[in-house]
């Protein structure tokens, strides 16, 4: 994984990060495969769509981090639109465009993303390449020549631009959040209630996926994207609900006798579930159960608050989690069966959320080390070092983080103003982006692309 | 028999008249004198005035009042000059010509006075009405029985306050759970198949996961302190909202607090 790599006092150099101190999951000085994209065309109808089309194939691509983007103002003039636009030059006299237009300075780049769209029947296709434009000819430069098909709309240009930037992700072990899906809590059907909410990652296609008229809070995903467990008061007392993703159906699940059963994590191979619950006593203590409810057993053991657990995706084993067994809450963890207690934050004000990221090394979480109470930040920490950075600075209240599939993305709820809203930024604290404006939307997962 | 003798009276008349008529014939034959003057009439002689007898007279007669509940008392009274011989019916015979008596009539009832004198009589009457009595007030309870277990509740449940992050019953909730143990037995002795609900509800500050668990030990240490006072543990539940029903929306310490609560509910 050559963009999680954990980099310490970097200096501020291009990029001009605002916070030197650590660059833990995207180091933006690595090397890193330099791509230039310039805005394709389309022929006829197909072009009013373009603006979607080519605003989305870049910021895929930067978002990504797994590429350098060559910026646009450094580009020849002469834009290729298909291979045979390639000339050669003939005794140094430029004859159209060609490769070492875009290979030298200023642009400077290794890679090139060209083509154009046209109707067919329709439909707006996409002719998109993917040229090696450091080789010294054609000649074995094309890495990606393939036809997308969309809808003749906004959605079909997002669409294609989508699929042809994944493509060119895939070539460079970079991962696309094509597919995947933020769950969330919103309370913009009104009368006090909260739903669990699905919408794609770029917050289009928001869809209701509860409908108990009650509160419905605490949503994760199993990773295999099959199910979808959730705490709801809609019988009275907080209880987990499972409901399967592709039928929409709730599924059976069975809840102790307990005063709190909160659901928190599935187990990587989405066979298990980890909650909190009060089922052993006065106050709630983490245990694992199968996906419906049965086998339960406990995990840890005190006289503490302790919630929110999340299992380390990459091994299976280990959990981190939320106590106030040390006074106020912090994030602790701890071996599957409960032992090796250890607490990962350094005791300063309260730290809540973990999340762990897809790499198993880092979690992403929310403190207020350095504020108010109430009042938190988006860090995210190495495990193994307890190195920690700080991704938001009061822009609001900032919870509940959790990782994008890719590994490089961060999806939270930010309060800023009257209103709690999801956004999606990267994790290095830049692109924050506002996903949602209805009603309040809070307590988010990013969940992987679905099989189906 | 009347008839028989009017046929002989008028027999015997008409032979007295044939008698008179041969007389006058008799007579008409010779020279008849003047007739004698009228006879002067005789003197007016007063006769002697007959001794005085007067009628005897009701001069008033009343009851007072004239209307009354049923078991009470009415006063008859009355005032009679002339007579003889007074009663008053409906029982109460003979009375004197003034005089008083109560009565107790069950039922509207007319009495009359009847007076006997040597010069006539006189009556006179007066009519006590009697209504039932209306039912009594209720009494007073020292339980409005109008309020259930739940109208208690809202009207004299007293929520209990914490520190932040915390769960320990301060003074003010000591008092609070105080009264509430006090008004929960009551509730209990009234309905004894309620449930009562021990909410706990935090502030916003906190994360919500935490809050859960916050909010179901405030609860917990509401109820306990509740059981130690003698209020049945069985009747009684926990119920964590954490910081998602709060009843003050402002980001104030003055707001956190109030949020920040055990709270009294009947169960469903």
């Amino acid at each position: 994984m050559k963009k999680l790599i954990l980099s310490l006092g970097l200096l501020v150099a291009v990029g001009a990060t605002l916070w030197p101190q650590a660059q833990i999951i995207i180091n933006k000085n690595a090397a890193k495969p330099t791509i230039a994209v310039p805005d394709f065309r389309g022929s006829g109808p197909a072009q009013s769509f373009m603006g979607t089309f080519n605003q989305t194939l870049f910021s895929q691509l930067q978002d990504s981090t797994a590429l350098k983007m060559v910026p646009k103002t450094v580009y020849p003039l002469k834009v290729p639109q298909q291979p045979t636009d390639f000339r050669p030059p003939v005794n140094g006299q430029s004859q159209g465009p060609w490769l070492t237009d875009w290979s030298q300075p200023p642009a400077s780049a290794n890679y090139l993303a060209f083509g154009y769209t046209a109707v067919q029947g329709n439909n707006l296709v996409l002719f998109g390449w993917l040229f090696n434009v450091q080789l010294p000819s054609t000649q074995g430069a094309q890495i990606i020549g393939k036809i997308y098909t969309g809808s003749l709309d906004e959605s079909g240009a997002r669409k294609v631009a989508e699929e042809f930037a994944a493509d060119i992700l895939k070539q460079f072990g970079g991962t696309s959040l094509m597919g995947t899906k933020i769950y969330f809590v919103s309370d913009r059907t009104g009368n006090g209630h909260k739903e669990v909410w699905s919408m794609d990652y770029d917050g289009s296609n928001a869809k209701a996926i509860t409908s108990y008229r009650s509160l419905s809070l605490f949503p994760c995903v199993s990773p295999d994207g099959s199910k979808i467990a959730f705490t709801t008061f809609a019988r009275g007392t907080p209880q987990i609900f499972v409901h399967s993703l592709e039928t929409g159906r709730k599924l059976p699940f069975y809840n102790q006798n307990a005063s709190v059963n909160a659901a928190s994590d599935f187990s990587p191979d989405s066979q298990k579930l980890f909650i909190y619950s009060t089922a052993g006593g006065n106050s709630t203590q983490i245990f694992e159960t199968r996906a419906d409810g049965s086998n339960m057993r406990r995990i840890s053991n005190s006289r503490a608050i302790d919630v929110e657990p999340k299992v380390n995706p990459k091994t299976g084993a280990g959990l981190v989690f939320v106590s106030d067994r040390g006074g106020l809450p912090q994030i602790y963890r701890m071996s599957s069966d409960g032992s090796d207690v250890v607490r990962l934050t350094n005791g300063e004000g309260e730290a809540v959320n973990p999340s762990w990221n897809p790499d198993g090394q880092h979690i992403a979480f929310a403190w207020t080390r350095g504020y108010d109470p109430g009042n938190y930040n988006i860090f995210v920490m190495d495990v193994a070092s307890r190195e920690v950075i700080q991704l938001t600075h009061a822009e609001g209240r900032n919870e509940n983080p959790s990782w994008a599939p890719d590994g490089l993305h961060l999806v939270y709820s930010s309060k800023r103003g009257r209103s709690t809203q999801i956004w999606t930024m990267l994790a290095d604290g830049t692109s924050q982006k506002n996903l949602t404006t209805q009603g309040n939307n809070e307590k988010p997962v990013w969940g992987r692309a679905s099989s189906h | 028999m009347s008839q028989f003798r009017g046929s002989q009276l008028a027999r015997v008349s008409s032979v007295l008249l044939t008698l008179m008529l041969l007389i006058s014939a008799a007579g008409c034959k010779k020279k008849v004198p003047p007739p004698a003057p009228p006879p002067p009439p005789p003197p007016i002689d007063r006769p002697a005035p007959a001794p005085t007898v007067t009628k005897p007279a009701i001069n008033s007669f009343s009851a007072e009042p004239t209307r009354i509940e049923k078991g009470q008392a009415a006063t008859l009274r009355w005032s009679i000059s002339n007579a003889t011989d007074m009663t008053i019916d409906q029982s109460i015979g003979a009375v004197q010509s003034q005089g008083t008596r109560q009565v107790y009539p069950s039922s509207t009832t007319t009495y009359s006075l009847i007076a006997n004198g040597p010069g006539g009589s006189d009556t006179r009457s007066v009519t006590v009405e009697v209504s039932s009595a209306p039912p009594p007030p209720p009494t007073p309870p020292t339980v409005q029985p109008t309020l259930n277990g739940q109208e208690m509740l809202v009207r004299e449940g007293q929520d209990a306050f914490f520190d932040y992050d915390k769960n320990d019953i301060r003074a003010d909730a000591s008092q609070a759970l105080t009264a509430d143990a006090d008004l929960l037995k009551r509730v209990f002795t009234r309905d004894p198949s309620l449930i009562v609900i021990i909410e706990g509800h935090s502030d916003e500050r906190g994360s919500a996961e935490y809050n859960l668990g916050l909010g179901d030990r405030r609860a917990t240490a509401a109820k306990e302190f509740l059981v130690q006072l003698g209020v049945p543990g069985d009747r009684l539940k926990t119920l964590s909202y954490g910081k998602e029903r709060p009843q003050c929306t402002e980001a104030t310490e003055d707001c956190y607090q109030k949020n920040r609560r055990a709270h009294l509910t009947v169960g469903q």
